[in-house]
């Protein structure tokens, strides 16, 4: 299957899988008013993803800023994740924080006590 | 004496005002107004905490408006926009101050009202479940909205939503939610 590949823009992340690390990554700031439309290729990628996916999988959620909206809809993503893991393979999922941004580290506690997928909090200091 | 909007307008625009808006609130403008209000705090040179909190809120109250607003304002005597709303952001001493305001239907009044006096009466960790449990129990509605932006909004704020309701006509009050960050 194809590796989702998508860009950027000033109120959706790039979502990149690098078939070669395994390693899916979410970047940039979540902040569309739809974000059902804005996510469901990524869901759906996963999917098919589940179906074959490479031997560890590590996903990387490297977010500024997200809204409620997306929140949902990163959980679903999550859930995704969770299936993947529950089917014996490696998932785990670096989240990442910058320095002084509690509610984005708390965002992440609060994510990783509904998943049972590994979470790693990773601050990143300027 | 019924609801006067541009009394209302102009008395909360006599601040230490970083942006006032009134009028539809779109996608587009959603965009311009987080720009705007970005560079304006960086201006301002305050601290990066502080201006995610901010954007948050903003993020949140917007598209609160932009998902719930009145699109029809039948009856009401004054020349608005489709889907109008009012935007303030102010400074006021330590404080940034987030106003929304929006025409609202009667019927809707009992149901915020409940809905911002339950997130009042919440502590901070009763807040944090009970963003947790509408997060993972309660679906996305067909336009986005899934009932946590009032919830996230005093989380990030640690404040408690200030709000009114001013009785406009039989049908209509004009709603009031103020953000202290």
């Amino acid at each position: 299957m194809e590796p989702i590949n998508i860009e950027g823009s000033p109120k959706t992340p790039s979502i990149k899988f690098d078939i070669e690390k395994g390693i899916l990554e979410i970047r940039g700031r979540s902040i569309p008013e739809n974000s059902i439309e804005f996510y469901k290729p990524l869901v759906d990628w996963l999917d098919e993803y589940a179906k074959d996916p490479v031997k560890k999988t590590q996903v990387n959620i490297h977010l500024e800023y997200f809204n409620t909206s997306s929140s949902k809809c990163i959980l679903d993503v999550f859930k995704k994740l969770e299936a993947i893991h529950k089917a014996k393979h490696d998932v785990v999922i670096f989240w990442y924080y910058e320095e002084d941004d509690e509610d984005m580290l708390e965002a992440g506690e609060d994510y990783e006590s509904i998943i049972r997928v590994p979470f790693k909090m990773v601050e990143i200091v300027e | 004496m019924s609801f006067n909007l541009k009394e209302y307008y102009s008395n909360l625009s006599k601040g230490d005002v970083l942006l006032a808006y009134k009028g539809s609130i779109t996608s587009d403008l959603i965009n311009d107004i987080l720009e705007a209000v970005e560079k304006k705090l960086e201006e301002a040179n305050a601290e990066s905490k502080l201006r995610k909190k901010i954007y948050n809120v903003l993020v949140e109250s917007l598209q609160n408006l932009f998902h719930h607003i009145e699109t029809n304002h039948e009856g009401i005597q004054e020349e608005l926009d489709p889907k109008f709303g009012v935007l303030i952001i102010e400074r006021e001493g330590e404080f940034y101050k987030v106003t929304t305001g929006n025409f609202v239907n009667t019927k809707r009044i009992k149901f915020l009202k409940e809905k911002i006096d339950k997130i009042n009466s919440l502590t901070r960790d009763e807040l944090k479940d009970m963003y947790k449990f509408i997060l993972n129990h309660q679906k996305l509605s067909a336009k986005g909205g899934g009932g946590l932006g009032l919830v996230d909004i005093a989380r990030k704020s640690g404040n408690k939503l200030e709000y009114e309701f001013y009785v406009y006509n039989d049908n209509y009050s004009f709603f009031n939610l103020t953000i202290r960050v």
